[in-house]
């Protein structure tokens, strides 16, 4: 029945945005880690999302289309390099080396996660009642 | 058809294609975020025409013959025509999607109140008492 892979599509994109969310609270917990050589450094990471089609022989007729992490992928930003002497990590020349992670683009990032879980929770709650309705049918 | 059947006219079929929009259209929002990801949705009326139609067309006067199909026919899925595509190929415009799936669920409402309906009015005849 249609109604109940509705309620699977929805499903996948909750699973999705929660794994967003995981590396978005990563970067967050990484945004002032600190490190003595910049190939260490804490780089941010991203999820790529792709279009899950239940039958990839009929993507376009068949409508079981959820979504799916396809990979994560680690920021190309260079380390930071701040020259901190004093610092118990700094390297021979003084320099420690400072996560690649943009507070405000995770933030920004963070809100829209969670407005799409929002969406597909409330979509997946309309499909339940519908499909509890359609069961007192008759009665 | 069956008197049953008849008694419950396009509602089950017309039920049949607003779950299957609801289907398309959770599908989109649960991808709007997807890079590359087109919207699709369900011509509703065109899709229904199809089944009224095809209900009424061709006898068949011999074993071999093909049918036209079942009554529901093969539902037509479209891309939604993108009113303000993004730069990473994503059709998907959320507020429309929650427009058309709230729209959708109301009416798939009406629908079971139709049918309702006609089943309380079926069981009235049955029993011959209100």
């Amino acid at each position: 029945m249609s109604l109940f892979s509705a309620i699977d599509v929805s499903a996948t994109a909750l699973e999705a945005q929660t794994l967003r969310l995981n590396t978005i609270s990563s970067n967050l917990a990484n945004a002032n880690t600190v490190s003595g050589d910049p190939n260490s450094a804490y780089r941010a990471q991203h999820v790529v999302f792709e279009t899950m089609y239940s039958d990839a022989h009929q993507a376009f007729a068949d409508a079981n289309a959820g979504v799916q992490v396809s990979e994560v992928v680690l920021s190309e930003v260079p380390a930071r390099q701040e020259y901190s002497p004093g610092h118990p990590l700094a390297d021979e020349n003084g320099f420690v080396y400072r996560s690649t992670v943009n507070s405000v683009e995770e933030i920004a990032n963070m809100v829209e996660a969670s407005r799409s879980y929002q969406s597909s929770v409330e979509a997946m709650n309309t499909v339940k009642q519908l499909i509890l309705r359609t069961l007192t049918l008759g009665r | 058809m069956s008197p049953i059947k008849s008694a419950m006219g396009m509602t089950p079929q017309v039920m049949e294609v607003r779950s299957k929009r609801m289907e398309l259209l959770s599908a989109n929002i649960a991808n709007a975020d997807t890079p590359g990801y087109k919207a699709r949705d369900i011509d509703f009326a065109s899709v229904i025409g199809a089944a009224r139609d095809s209900g009424s067309a061709m006898m068949r006067t011999h074993e071999n013959h093909i049918g036209p199909g079942s009554g529901s026919g093969e539902i037509e899925v479209k891309y939604r025509a993108p009113s303000q595509p993004s730069t990473d190929g994503n059709t998907v415009d959320s507020h429309r999607e929650h427009a058309a799936f709230m729209d959708n669920a109301v009416r798939y409402q009406a629908s079971l109140n139709f049918l309702d309906g006609r089943i309380r009015g079926l069981r009235i005849a049955i029993r011959g008492q209100v």
